[in-house]
């Protein structure tokens, strides 16, 4: 009975926690879900958790995905996850400060100080952001917040992206389930994009195309979507001069250009280094010499262009939905899209509401991502917390899904193609097999997954469960099994 | 007949032909192998197979080009025959010596005619290898490969990469394996066969059954290779780590294989002679060398290796002494028995003139033709065989084997 041991571990622990967790860790075993109710819960999120469960019987069906779709910008968080973040460093330091101390830590000569602060930053906004996915208790802003991050993939291993590359992901987050105009905005002036994709070298006369590509290309209108390389000329014209600076200085700038200056966090508008001209982009004449203002009107026109609708729902179908999805289900996501102004959580309740989704609940192969989070939240615990991400770090690595670790600006692809070979699985029996070995919180002897939060179980599965040899052995078979594949 | 046909021809002879030639070469152990390395974001060609005799090479890139031969340490080599062209510096010491035994050659100007310029549209268009009218759709489940192998009856076919390429993908079921996490482990084989179980008869099983057994045989093959003290290579970094890996796999168990190298959008600061591109290309230079070594002399006369990326780079040099998304590109051919010592196919003399949207290299050797060559030259493939791994290409007489 394993649900039950764990349980009770919980409860003796409780007695000597602080009192805020002791209501919630005596709080009684989840309610049951229907299997209509536990499969979607379990694709709008990164995998059923016993909270998750329990929060979604507790409000019904109805009010459960409202919730999902609108949660308040700030939700409280199990107290032991919350202090691991509050202790990280990335956490206390503001962002300009943080990249002073490793810009300072550049210039000294210890250049093994520096990639080693590097790095630390760089697994911290790992941990943060694995924290959240495992415990924040509104999971599809935190499934979405990943979506949103690997569709404006963002590369570390260039130049110094790993300080960078989780505030990237900070400023997606509040737009997960917002609108994709402020997705977009954020994501093409974020400094860490500026530098991944060499806009800050892109300056009049010196044109750089690789940002204005991959904008329209993969971050908005997709490769079909009617632009000509002379377009991809002439928005690198409208982006000229939007870059990143990451000191206190301001640079030199002619008086009369001065007006156009901006300055916004990391990121810097230099009106000196701006091609003044006018341009035409995909038609449309855009009047020059306004700077800054050409670039968010030229974003907010690309962010409302029925290709970008169109690419963007697709995606967001391939996702959530199926490999393959139904055209005529993209076509009623694009109308949404563009009647709400890109809307992303409306979008997503067209979506949810679909016959499409429902029929293809518990059919979509889980990528990497998706199988780790999953595995770790079947046995996760509000009161006692998994809140050392180290292992889970590694985990994704060993299945080729790192965060942050797609070097190129395409992202992680979400098919099932791309990650059910003979590779992938037998390194996937290996993960299940170390994760099924994790301790758990601190104190307790053993954590046995809750098979409740699981799809049904087919008899052969079942009967090959049976043969386990220990409740190690029975956990690791159940991450193995083809059914946990699924979601 | 060259050289590379004739041996192994002579080899298979006293294997009856049964239902056509897939049969043939999956009963024999004599088919040439084949490995196609994909250099993914576009390698800068003109940076490798430099086009030396060119003036408005040198004129359209005044801080990038590599100079000309006998200019210094960082100057391209000078190849033996050759006015137009010369080679990486980066290469002296592992292409160069190929390129001069003759089992190296270049191809300039090849590529699609995909004018996305995109990375990921062309990867893809190069992998799947089907027809070039976007009205004609794609089909995500079929790579040329993997066709290929179809065709060949081949069993012996491996993607060296973490997950399984759409060049591999299939109806022929092809194995992937991560060069780089063989020897971790950790489940036992009674779990094994637990699992194998639980997957048995699911659309799974297959690349379920595969992991274990693909996994198994290359830990045995290759901790013999580590105990061979004397080659202590094997723990080799980077790429020639791993290229010594494939070739040892290769050499040992499989004739068919896939490896792609990142790394080559060098949209800034790329150098010259010598620099962050050139670093790559050397890389790869020794890696494809110790590949060469680590198959072992036999091993290396049927094997051929094609290198090959997406598509070329601008012609002139951009703002920030790199280069953008272009069009024609140079891929390579090497081999124990590969009639190199030469650059081959359609060319065009390097101009500003020449230049296809006076911007890129054009293409003048369609892949698909340029495939399609080497493989009715390797394999002896009929007309209909090589139509079912392209579609209407027609092959390339380059004489490469």
């Amino acid at each position: 009975m394993p649900r039950r041991r764990a349980f009770l571990t919980t409860v003796l622990l409780a007695g000597c926690a602080s009192s805020g967790r002791k209501t919630a860790a005596v709080r009684p075993p989840h309610r049951a879900l229907d299997a209509a109710d536990l499969a979607l819960l379990d694709r709008l999120t990164w995998g059923a958790s016993a909270a998750s469960v329990d929060d979604w019987a507790r409000r019904g069906r109805r009010d459960a995905v409202q919730a999902l779709l609108h949660p308040p910008q700030d939700s409280a968080l199990p107290a032991p996850v919350q202090a691991a973040i509050d202790a990280l460093s990335i956490t206390q330091m503001p962002l300009p400060a943080l990249v002073a101390d490793l810009e300072q830590r550049r210039r000294s000569d210890d250049r093994q100080d520096y990639q080693q602060r590097l790095a630390t930053v760089a697994r911290e906004s790992a941990s943060r952001s694995l924290l959240l996915a495992l415990h924040a208790p509104h999971g599809l802003r935190e499934q979405m917040a990943w979506f949103w991050f690997n569709h404006f993939n963002v590369g570390q291993t260039k130049a110094n992206l790993r300080m960078l590359v989780g505030d990237h992901e900070r400023a997606l987050r509040p737009h997960a389930l917002g609108r994709f105009g402020d997705l977009l905005i954020a994501s093409a002036t974020h400094a860490a994009m500026l530098r991944y994709l060499d806009n800050e070298q892109n300056a009049v006369g010196r044109l750089n195309e690789n940002h204005a590509r991959e904008l329209l290309e993969l971050h908005t209108l997709g490769v079909d979507g009617g632009y000509s390389q002379r377009d991809v000329q002439e928005l690198a014209r409208v982006l000229t001069g939007l870059g990143v600076n990451l000191g206190d200085t301001t640079p030199k700038v002619a008086p009369k250009l001065q007006p156009l200056y901006r300055r916004e966090g990391l990121t810097e508008f230099h009106p000196g280094r701006h091609d003044l001209g006018d341009k035409t982009v995909l038609g449309q004449l855009v009047k020059g010499g306004r700077g800054w203002d050409e670039i968010l009107e030229q974003l907010g026109a690309l962010a409302r262009h029925p290709a970008t609708a169109r690419h963007v729902c697709r995606k967001l179908a391939v996702f959530l939905v199926a490999d393959e999805p139904p055209p005529a289900l993209v076509e009623r996501l694009s109308q949404r899209f563009l009647a709400t102004d890109g809307d992303i959580a409306l979008t997503l309740e067209t979506l949810i509401a679909a016959p499409e989704c429902t029929a293809s609940l518990g059919r979509k192969f889980k990528d990497p991502v998706h199988y780790v989070l999953s595995a770790l939240r079947l046995v996760a615990d509000p009161a006692a917390p998994m809140v050392d991400m180290a292992p889970v770090m590694s985990a994704l690595n060993r299945l080729g899904e790192p965060l942050y670790g797609r070097a190129t600006p395409d992202g992680y692809p979400l098919d099932e193609g791309a990650w059910n070979g003979s590779g992938q699985m037998a390194a996937r029996f290996e993960v299940a097999r170390t994760l099924s070995r994790l301790p758990g919180a601190p104190g307790r002897v053993a954590v046995a997954p809750d098979e409740t939060l699981m799809r049904p179980l087919s008899e052969r599965t079942r009967s090959v469960l049976a043969k386990a040899t220990t409740p190690q052995d029975r956990h690791a078979l159940l991450l193995s099994c083809p059914e946990f594949m699924l979601r | 007949m060259t050289m590379l046909r004739r041996d192994f021809l002579k080899r298979t002879a006293a294997v009856p032909l049964a239902s056509g030639a897939g049969a043939l070469w999956a009963a024999s152990a004599a088919t040439p192998r084949l490995l196609v390395v994909f250099l993914r974001g576009a390698y800068d060609a003109a940076s490798v197979l430099v086009p030396v005799g060119s003036d408005d090479y040198y004129e359209a890139r005044p801080r990038i080009a590599i100079a000309r031969p006998g200019s210094g340490a960082e100057a391209a080599l000078a190849l033996p025959d050759q006015s137009d062209w010369g080679l990486a510096p980066a290469w002296a010491e592992s292409m160069l010596p190929l390129y001069e035994r003759g089992q190296l050659a270049a191809i300039p100007f090849a590529g699609t005619h995909d004018l996305s310029r995109s990375h990921f549209e062309t990867q893809d268009h190069i992998e799947l290898g089907q027809s070039d009218d976007p009205a004609a759709g794609r089909d995500f489940r079929s790579g040329f490969l993997n066709r290929l192998a179809e065709v060949l009856g081949a069993r012996d076919a491996i993607a060296l990469t973490s997950d399984l390429p759409l060049v591999l993908r299939g109806a022929v079921k092809v194995p992937n394996l991560a060069l780089g996490s063989v020897g971790r482990g950790g489940v036992d084989a009674r779990q094994t066969a637990l699992i194998r179980e639980m997957y048995a008869g699911t659309r799974l099983a297959g690349p379920v059954n595969d992991g274990f057994d693909v996994r198994q045989a290359a830990q045995r093959e290759l901790m013999g290779g580590m105990e061979a003290a004397s080659r202590n290579a094997i723990t080799a970094r980077g790429f020639e780590g791993e290229a010594r890996r494939i070739g040892r796999l290769m050499r040992e168990r499989y004739r068919l294989g896939f490896v792609d190298v990142g790394g080559w959008d060098t949209h800034v600061g790329q150098g010259a002679g010598t620099g962050a591109l050139a670093t790559r290309v050397g890389e790869l230079g020794n890696g494809l060398a110790a590949l060469a070594q680590e198959l072992g002399e036999a091993a290396w006369r049927d094997t051929v290796v094609v290198v090959l990326s997406e598509f070329g780079r601008t012609f002139r040099e951009n703002g920030n002494r790199g280069t953008d998304h272009g069009h024609g590109s140079t891929w390579w051919v090497l081999g124990g028995s590969v009639r190199g010592g030469r650059v081959v196919g359609e060319q065009v003399a390097v101009r500003q003139a020449t230049l296809f949207q006076n911007r890129d290299w054009p293409v003048l050797n369609e892949y698909r033709g340029v495939f399609s060559g080497l493989f009715q030259g390797m394999y002896g493939l009929s007309a209909a065989q090589l139509g079912r791994v392209f579609e209407g290409a027609v092959p390339l007489g380059l004489g490469l084997v």
